[in-house]
């Protein structure tokens, strides 16, 4: 600790290159942090009180074969399920497809269970009974009524696909909840009858609100027994991992967050790497002068190590500062809308950033470290460069 | 007069470590952005070469995608005699209906499952795709339940190699045949009969779509119109090519997020440039003012180190494209708007090679400019008396 401040002046004798670097790791670690945030919210972290009490149920075979709407009571009967709504894509068209702010999600749903099942939503009571009377209403997230800037009372129209025509739909209700939510929730009665007779009385999946969220891996596996054997098997799995599954549907995306993330890091680990060794090579003949002074080999390897430590964890801590406002966006993004939840300021990330810059720096300076602690001092002192 | 490039050659010769730590940095950088451009254009390629001209699909009215369409038995003998479709070996029209769906299969990249289409079409939908070969087996018998799946599901999907038994709706099917439609969307699904494939999906009745063969451009022009126009059909035709170019635009969520990664990180890259070229410029200050004296102006100094900068950051680029290079041809795979996984492999052009030297050649004269202004700028007396 005695040589701290002497390891913060030398890391800021040459302030433009100290700069230059910080800015050069910040900015990668600010990509870096915002890849590690993705992977943190995709893979590791853990669903909400809210979520973890929800499964959904599909057919077995893939979620576009259906299943049929008979199995809500049965599903109703299983010791644990509280509610089972049954809820389907409706897909469509909102404008133009092919701007991606109008590709918002859209389910059919039964609007008396939604907000049972949703226990998180927060809707004003009149707003809800309004959608449960009227048969050509819908409900949005806050975030699409302030994208498209929705009122109460005004008309959605879309025109179908699985559900062929086009369907004007009124707004009835705006509700809140703590991920900001931009889906539409459509009355299901309603567009059913556009479709063929063979098609009607099919169900997508089930939205499952069980009472214990401990038991809700035995609640699964009992509804998909109830259905074993049976001309349309069922697979029931927690909401969380049903919303990862479609991320799967993307493409590899734990591939490329991997692949991305260790192409930055072996950036940083060059960049801090270079850096170091100019310094050093510019301080040969200091070095000699400290050891003349009494400064042991070892003193020499942590005050080389530190300098370089304290460079990459300033770019880390910038980087990782600018990737929690980066994250607002990406969460904000369609894609954002896969992950369960973010919140700010998240200290497994936050660790994990700050733990990289640190081993970066270590292992960027340890081989110049290593060679001015191990340079005789003669020949350092000798040493014009 | 200018410098002659062969002085800043060997600069960067002589400090060998210091340009290849550099170069390597900048090619990290070029290599995201030339991963993400080859599979880009790898999904480009495989959808343009699973289209037709001359093919006319046929979708409900509305539908974007064959998965989300609906088709009657009723709407298809409608259709079959419209003027303009070709005739098959047999005699009657080269049309095929067809039943699309996806099931969920444990792959090699994900065990926990992903969709793959499984089409269900008519005899004439294998003779109308002149693309698509059989590579290994035989075709499926369409009073059986056999089914031949496209070549990349076999090789990505362990449950669904030849002479394996696999589950689609509630049957057990024997995969009999292994296609190739040389790099087409085909490659990602499973075939089967129309009839025994609905029956099994419970679905003889409401298919998805139909798909045609048409004699030349023009007749698959007004084909089409003609269907368009019938408002008794309720659907929507276009042509096959028209189809798949349009699902190009699953690509562009991740276009855009490889361009804002490379981007970013060639700012980084810029700034670690710069350094470089700073240090280098701090080092030679004898030396530029030597070359002062020996009468070179300010603007060839600025002009050289520039060009040192650019040099250095072409490297990167070149060096960038070696570590891509082995990427090219590796398969993998991406969601189409079929809901299912579509398989394609990277694929990379001297277009995209240069594309990415030109943009390491961007970032490295953004990188050089200012530390060449700093050299230009030294005073001859005071460079000479530095250390």
């Amino acid at each position: 600790m005695r040589y701290l401040s002497l390891i913060l002046k030398n890391s800021w004798r040459n302030r433009r290159r100290t700069i230059l670097t910080i800015a050069s790791i910040g900015v990668s670690m600010c990509l870096l942090g915002v890849l590690v945030a993705m992977y943190h919210a995709f893979y590791l972290s853990s669903p909400t009180p809210a979520q973890a009490l929800r499964l959904v149920t599909r057919n077995r075979v893939s979620l576009t074969v259906a299943i049929p709407a008979s199995y809500q009571s049965r599903i109703k009967r299983v010791p644990g399920v509280r509610e089972a709504m049954i809820a389907n894509w409706f897909g469509g068209t909102y404008k133009d497809a092919r701007d991606p702010k109008n590709q918002f999600s859209r389910f059919t749903v039964e609007p008396e269970k939604l907000f049972t099942v949703y226990g998180e939503f927060h809707i004003p009571e009149d707003q809800k009974q309004a959608f449960i009377h009227d048969r050509t209403g819908c409900v949005i997230g806050r975030d699409l009524a302030d994208s498209f800037g929705f009122k109460l009372g005004d008309r959605i129209t879309l025109t179908g696909d699985i559900y062929p025509g086009n369907y004007e739909f009124t707004v009835r209700g705006i509700f809140d909840s703590p991920p900001p939510n931009g889906v539409m929730y459509i009355n299901k009665e309603y567009v059913e009858q556009s479709l063929p007779e063979a098609r009607r009385g099919e169900v997508g999946m089930y939205y499952i609100l069980v009472d214990d969220s401990r038991n809700s891996a035995q609640i699964a596996e009992a509804i998909d027994a109830q259905f074993r054997n049976s001309p349309a098997e069922t697979k029931t799995e927690s909401e969380q991992a049903f919303i990862i599954g479609f991320l799967s549907l993307i493409g590899n995306v734990k591939m490329f967050l991997v692949a991305i993330a260790g192409a930055v890091t072996f950036t940083i680990l060059l960049v801090s790497a270079n850096t170091m060794a100019m310094s050093v090579r510019e301080r040969v003949r200091e070095v000699g002068v400290l050891k003349t002074l009494g400064f042991t080999p070892g003193i020499i390897l942590v005050l080389i190590l530190g300098e370089a430590c304290t460079i990459s964890t300033a770019g880390g801590i910038v980087g990782y500062l600018i990737s929690t406002l980066l994250m607002q966006a990406v969460s904000k993004s369609p894609i954002g809308g896969f992950a369960p939840t973010q919140s700010f300021f998240e200290p497994v990330v936050a660790l994990a950033c700050m733990g990289i810059a640190a081993s970066v720096g270590l292992l960027s300076s340890l081989v110049p470290a290593l060679g001015a602690a191990r340079a005789p001092i003669v020949a350092a002192l000798r040493s014009n460069d | 007069m200018a410098i002659p490039l062969s002085y800043n050659l060997r600069n960067l010769v002589v400090r060998k470590t210091t340009t290849l730590m550099t170069a390597l940095g900048i090619a990290l950088t070029v290599a995201v952005l030339l991963a993400i451009l080859a599979l880009v254009n790898g999904l480009r390629v495989t959808l343009s070469t699973s289209g037709d001209p001359l093919h006319v699909i046929a979708l409900r009215k509305g539908a974007t995608s064959e998965v989300v369409s609906l088709f009657t038995r009723s709407q298809f003998q409608d259709l079959k005699f419209k003027p303009g479709i070709a005739a098959g070996r047999d005699g009657q029209p080269l049309a095929s209906l067809e039943v699309i769906s996806v099931i969920n299969l444990a792959s090699v990249d994900n065990p926990g499952g992903t969709n793959v289409t499984v089409r269900g079409l008519m005899p004439a939908g294998i003779e109308l795709r002149h693309n698509v070969r059989l590579a290994e087996g035989r075709w499926f018998n369409p009073s059986r339940r056999e089914v031949v799946v496209g070549k990349s599901v076999a090789g990505r999907f362990p449950a669904a190699r030849l002479g394996r038994k696999i589950r689609i709706a509630r049957s057990e099917w024997d995969i009999v045949g292994v296609i190739d439609a040389a790099r087409g969307a085909q490659d990602s699904e499973i075939w089967g009969d129309l009839y025994q494939v609905s029956s099994d999906l419970d679905r003889s009745e409401v298919v998805s779509s139909a798909v045609f063969q048409v004699t030349d451009a023009v007749t698959a022009k007004a084909l089409i119109s003609n269907i368009n126009n019938d408002r008794r059909l309720e659907l929507t035709a276009s042509s096959e090519k028209d189809y798949y170019d349009e699902q190009t635009s699953s690509a562009a969520p991740l276009e855009f997020i490889g361009l804002m990664v490379a981007i970013i990180m060639a700012v980084g890259s810029s700034f670690a440039a710069m350094n470089t070229m700073y240090a280098a410029v701090a080092r030679r200050a004898r030396e530029i003012g030597t070359l002062r004296v020996l009468g070179f102006s300010r603007f060839s100094i600025l002009l050289s180190f520039f060009v040192e900068g650019v040099l250095l950051s072409a490297l990167g680029g070149i060096l960038a494209c070696l570590l891509v290079l082995p990427l090219n041809g590796i398969t993998t795979a991406i969601g189409s708007t079929n809901f299912a996984d579509l398989a394609f492999d990277f694929h990379l052009t001297p277009q995209i090679m240069l594309t990415g030297i030109a943009f390491a050649v961007l970032l490295g004269s953004v990188g050089g400019l200012f530390p060449a202004g700093t050299a230009s700028r030294k005073e001859i007396l005071t460079a000479l008396r530095e250390a």
